[in-house]
């Protein structure tokens, strides 16, 4: 076997890309943030709408699109695959479960991961693939035609069900980054009695700002706009 | 004190198992394993099959006790065995529930005695320092920092009981592997086979059927030597580099 | 009479084995890969001696009855290991050590031997360094030493207070690295049920394997033993719970000898038992005698008010306390060896001046240290006029910096907090210096058998030091044997293959067979652990540290009638067939129970006190041990082949050529 084959299969290997993949992702959630917040301004929507069309059209945005898609599906299958390895290697589970040693995130990344898949399908279908197979109306920004997304937003907002959904889906993803954030670290080799515990703040902090920040998008569409 | 055991029994490693109620009297003085004594007592003067269990030294150093005690490996208590968990910590009227390491690696035997024989072939694929007898030099030829060598005798205290395995969601075996990295790689009669020896041992951990490691630290909160995280940080950073070294790969 | 021949070299005492070693008969590379040989037990020695006879290219097969190699209770060892580097600058030598350890065993133990243990010490530090074992390091990163009982230099290495672990540990990886290469094939949870002899060499063993049940043949050239001590005879002990005698006590009864097996080491501080229940006791390392002060109360209805729990040691005030180390041995108070400390507590639980329950406790008292402790250190820190309670405070910490796991194992075990009342101890059966009768090459009377470590009864004579232990095993399979086995197996180089189908093995095989079907076939009604029970109170009633004539005529008695009660009257539950920890204790305590009764012998034969052997009519005005150097200066060894109807004894003379026998005087 190639030695990178070998490596990347073995599970030491399999926990570097669900790290490497994760930090990606991690990552991903920040920039994406920065942008969604433009929804905010109270513009009616014109400088998201540039944005949005800025990051359809850029070449390069183009280009770490499809790294994204790629990490989003290494990271979920490889997450599907050590889930159902791992269900085997343990066989049978206690009688008594015990829960004080763990945290709720860690136990259950697998089941977190699988309602964070299906918020990104839904996700994708509202917003993404509406921008790009689907018919969005289009209006004239500064002389550009541009489609108007943040209607489509607001419309989406404007439903009850749809931001439960999404809040719940923050709560979501809070938890999963709850764990991934120092676990990332700690699967890279980076642990450290100096650094470790700031990296662990850190993370905490992160898991909790940036899906409240998400969070707050709808929310603040629904009763404001 | 009157308690309610609920013990898994099962007959052989192909036998379906089960589990059965005791009712046992205890005292509080006694260890977890001498209340268990008292109930095989009983169940031979039945004439009745007593539990298997395994234990040796019962002094928390040989690694042979291995019980899951309602849901937690070795019990409730903190950096401790079996064998030094005393009924004190129970109280009149509990219902403790008794089962075996639950990992694939570690195929029941009998009742509450599982087979780690997984843990010797890790130690056999390059868990040493490659040394013959009569080899070494003057033992003082090489100082080692005090702090360096501690570090590497809080790795070294593993006593391979398999806790971690047990305790860990996933039947992962990172932490009694990378203990026994870590204790080796920190010392420089160690470092010298470093690379193959990471490789080796993780070879064999994943073709022993292990689970990966997910972090979530149910190993170090149960170990009874309270080996830490950090020993799997430094694995994954040893086999990792190893790989991308110009090294021999194994 | 059996001629024990020592076969010591020739030679000054300095200079006996480096000649021996430049001169015996060696097995060429190409012959050793067609030579078998069988180590039994993986502990210390085992493993140690399984490794190197590998490296050295023999085929060679271990066994052991745990499921690995790291189990054996060599691991529980605590204090550390000796060895004569002097390090310390402080006048150590091979000599010193070899001089302090024939003294420590109380003039009973084999001149050369010992000496050639005291050489190889030294390298036994630096092997083990190599494997990576982490012993204690000062800060400029060289190696730590501490002192420790019975010796006037600070030469025991050690790791925290893990010593055993981290050193057997070393040998397990070693014999890991040779199972890997394949030198090494190791059978686990195989228990040796008996030795097999063809035209009297030893030849092989039968074992069980425990999973199975399967009786099976093992053939080699030779069999090397190193399965440990026997102290489990008595019960209850610090040894490991499956500890036992059946290897060597099988070899016994295919001819090898039993060398002086009433020499029992009882370790003076050990938790003392606290009910019927129990199953084991746990040692505290003797290096809390340091700080700790020994005392009983001095009024009998004190001690009476304490075991009925009216009254706590803390409330006997300072006048109505015995100390009684420091008053009857003035020189070395607390400090005297162990077979001495042990005995004297035994005498004041005997007045009914004990502190437990059962009335068999002394109290070992840090409150004296903590205040002495906490002063100095409230006028190192320049706290002035300190309270009591700060001293109190200062103290503690001083302790728990010292003895912290120690004391922490105390309180997990007994649930008292020895910083604020004084820790219970009694002594326990802790080590037994007797074993199989070797001579020079570690060869047993029955050629091609070997034994080595606690398993032999060569190094400690009456008495072993502190630290010795770990230091015997690791000499005896890393330094030892590896070179004198060749004396044996260079003559077997024409041998072939040893055939496991032989008569000899067969016949044996059938006789464990039937020994395991006649276990089953009683089917009577009491449990093994009941009969191991009965049998651990009479030994340590008669045979334990106090022992007189009367005493051990009643107990062989008793012993007999007890095994004629075991095998009318013992259930062992389940088949054969299946994993049975039942049938594996039904076996062992069959063997205990004839192992009692040569011990009693032994104690009734020895007609004279030295070190853990204390026949009371033996004694001085003052209570001390009385040695008789005129005619016991010798090793007993029994013999009980299968077929004899009671152990002989034959004798082995000890000759001191370069001691002189003095008597040990602590007062």
């Amino acid at each position: 076997m190639n030695w990178l084959t070998h490596f990347f299969t073995s599970s030491i290997g399999k926990k570097i890309i669900m790290s490497l993949t994760g930090l990606f992702l991690i990552i991903f959630l920040l920039v994406h943030l920065i942008g969604n917040l433009q929804l905010l301004y109270n513009d009616g929507g014109k400088a998201f709408n540039l944005y949005a069309k800025f990051m359809t059209t850029n070449p390069l945005i183009k280009l770490s699109s499809y790294l994204l898609y790629a990490g989003i599906l290494l990271h979920a299958i490889q997450g599907m695959v050590l889930w159902s390895q791992n269900r085997k290697a343990k066989g049978r589970k206690y009688e008594v479960y015990n829960s004080t040693t763990t945290s709720f995130a860690s136990r259950h990344m697998g089941w977190l991961g699988v309602i964070i898949t299906a918020f990104l399908i839904l996700h994708l279908v509202q917003f993404w693939a509406k921008m790009k197979f689907g018919t969005v109306d289009m209006i004239t920004i500064d002389g550009m035609e541009v489609k108007d997304l943040y209607s489509v937003v607001l419309f989406t907002f404007k439903n009850p069900i749809y931001v439960v959904v999404y809040l719940i889906s923050m709560l979501v993803i809070g938890n999963h980054l709850n764990h991934g954030f120092s676990s990332t670290f700690q699967s890279l080799g980076l642990n450290h009695k100096k650094y470790t515990p700031l990296i662990k703040k850190i993370g905490v902090a992160y898991s909790f700002i940036i899906p409240a920040a998400y969070a707050a998008i709808p929310l603040i569409m629904y009763f404001t706009k | 004190m009157k308690l309610t055991l609920k013990i898994w029994r099962q007959k052989n490693a192909n036998a379906q198992g089960t589990f059965e109620s005791h009712q046992v009297e205890a005292d509080e003085h006694m260890s977890f394993l001498e209340m268990l004594d008292v109930l095989n007592e009983d169940l031979v003067s039945q004439k009745k099959e007593p539990v298997s269990f395994e234990h040796d030294c019962r002094e928390g150093i040989c690694g042979t006790c291995n019980l899951v005690i309602d849901g937690r490996p070795h019990g409730p208590n903190q950096g401790t065995t079996t064998c030094q968990l005393h009924m004190r910590h129970f109280k009149n009227g509990d219902t403790i529930t008794i089962e075996p390491w639950r990992a694939n690696a570690f195929p029941i035997i009998k009742d509450l005695v599982v087979d780690r024989t997984a843990f010797d072939r890790i130690i056999q694929s390059g868990g040493y320092v490659a040394v013959n007898t009569g080899q070494a030099q003057d033992g003082n030829a090489i100082p080692i920092e005090k702090d360096q060598s501690g570090e590497a005798f809080d790795a070294a205290t593993c006593i391979g009981c398999g806790a971690c395995v047990a305790a860990c969601p996933n039947a992962s075996a990172m932490l009694f592997v990378s203990a026994k990295v870590s204790h080796l790689d920190l010392l420089p009669q160690g470092k010298v086979e470093s690379a193959k020896r990471v490789q080796q041992m993780v070879n064999q951990m994943d073709a022993e059927g292990f689970g990966n490691c997910t972090n979530t630290g149910a190993c170090e909160a149960d170990c009874p030597k309270e080996i830490q995280l950090t020993n799997i940080a430094r694995l994954n950073r040893l086999y990792t580099s190893s790989m991308f070294s110009t090294s021999k790969k194994y | 009479m059996i001629d024990l021949k020592s076969n010591v070299p020739e030679g000054e005492l300095a200079e006996k084995w480096t000649k021996y070693r430049s001169t015996m008969n060696l097995v060429a590379p190409n012959n050793k890969r067609r030579i078998e040989v069988i180590v039994v037990g993986t502990g210390l020695a085992g493993a140690a001696a399984a490794a190197t006879l590998g490296e050295l290219g023999y085929q060679v097969k271990a066994f052991t009855f745990h499921d690995s190699p790291r189990r054996a209770h060599s691991i529980a060892a605590q204090g550390g290991i000796n060895a004569a580097k002097n390090y310390q600058n402080d006048g150590d030598s091979i000599y010193r050590l070899f001089y302090d350890t024939i003294k420590g065993g109380d003039y009973r133990s084999r001149e050369a031997n010992v000496h050639r243990l005291a050489e190889v010490s030294r390298d036994i530090i630096d092997q083990c360094v190599a494997q990576g074992v982490p012993f204690a390091r000062e800060y400029g990163g060289l190696l730590a030493n501490r002192s420790f009982g019975g010796v006037q230099v600070s030469r025991t290495f050690y790791a925290r207070g893990q010593t055993g672990q981290q050193l057997l540990i070393g040998a397990y990886q070693a014999l890991a690295r040779q199972i890997n290469a394949g030198t090494v094939t190791m059978y686990n949870r195989h228990e040796m049920l008996d030795l097999v002899k063809i035209d009297g060499k030893a030849r092989g063993i039968i074992t069980r394997n425990l999973l199975t049940g399967e009786i099976e043949k093992h053939a080699a050239h030779c069999v090397v033993l190193g399965t440990g001590g026997y102290g489990n005879v008595f019960y209850l002990s610090t040894n490991a719970m499956n500890s036992n005698v059946t290897a060597a006590w099988r070899s016994v009864r295919r001819g090898a000898l039993m060398a002086n097996p009433c020499f029992t080491q009882i370790h003076p501080t050990c938790i003392p038992v606290s009910g019927e229940y129990q199953s084991k006791l746990t040692l505290m390392s003797e290096s809390l005698r340091n700080d700790g002060r020994v005392w009983v109360p001095k009024k009998k209805e004190d001690a009476v008010a304490i075991q009925q729990r009216k009254k706590k040691g803390t409330d006997i005030p300072e006048e109505d306390r015995d100390y009684y180390l420091e008053r009857r041995y003035p020189a070395f108070g607390n400090l005297v060896p162990r077979d001495v400390a042990s005995r004297a507590a035994k005498v004041e639980c005997d007045k009914g001046h004990g502190v437990s329950p059962t009335g068999l406790a002394v109290f070992l008292d840090f409150g004296a240290a903590i205040i002495r402790y906490g002063k100095s250190e409230a006028n190192k820190t320049g706290v002035k006029n300190a309270s009591h309670a700060k001293i109190l405070e200062l103290g503690e910490q001083v302790v728990e910096a010292k003895y912290g796991n120690l004391f922490e194992m105390y309180e997990k075990i007994t649930g008292e907090n020895p910083y604020k009342e004084p820790m219970k101890i009694y002594p326990a059966v802790h080590y037994t210096m007797g074993g199989l009768w070797v001579d020079y090459n570690l060869e047993t009377n029955v050629s091609g058998l070997f034994a080595l470590g606690e398993a032999n009864f060569s190094d400690h004579g009456a008495n072993r030091l502190g630290a010795s232990a770990l230091m015997q095993g690791l000499a005896d399979g890393y330094f030892v044997i590896p070179y004198t086995i060749g004396q044996f197996l260079s003559k077997e180089i024409r041998t072939p293959m040893i055939d496991s189908n032989h008569e000899a093995f067969n016949e044996a095989a059938k006789s464990c067979k039937a020994r395991i079907d006649k276990m089953f076939a009683i089917n009577g009604n009491q449990s093994v652990e009941s009969f191991h029970k009965r049998l651990g109170k009479i030994m340590w009633e008669y045979c334990g540290m106090a022992r007189n004539a009367e005493g051990l005529n009643k107990g062989i008695k008793m012993i007999q009638e007890l095994k004629a009660e075991y095998y009318s009257d013992v259930f062992v539950p389940g088949s054969n067939e299946e994993f049975n920890p039942e049938l594996e204790k039904a076996l062992r305590v069959a063997d205990f129970l004839e192992l009692g009764e040569v011990m009693m012998r032994d104690a009734l034969n020895r007609e004279e006190s030295c070190g853990g052997h204390f026949r009371e009519e033996y004694q001085t005005p003052e209570g001390e041990a009385l040695r008789n150097d005129a005619d016991f200066t010798y090793v007993a060894a029994w013999q009980w082949e299968e077929g004899q109807k009671e152990a002989s004894l034959h004798k082995e003379n000890l000759v001191f050529d370069n001691v002189e026998l003095k008597t040990r005087s602590y007062k």
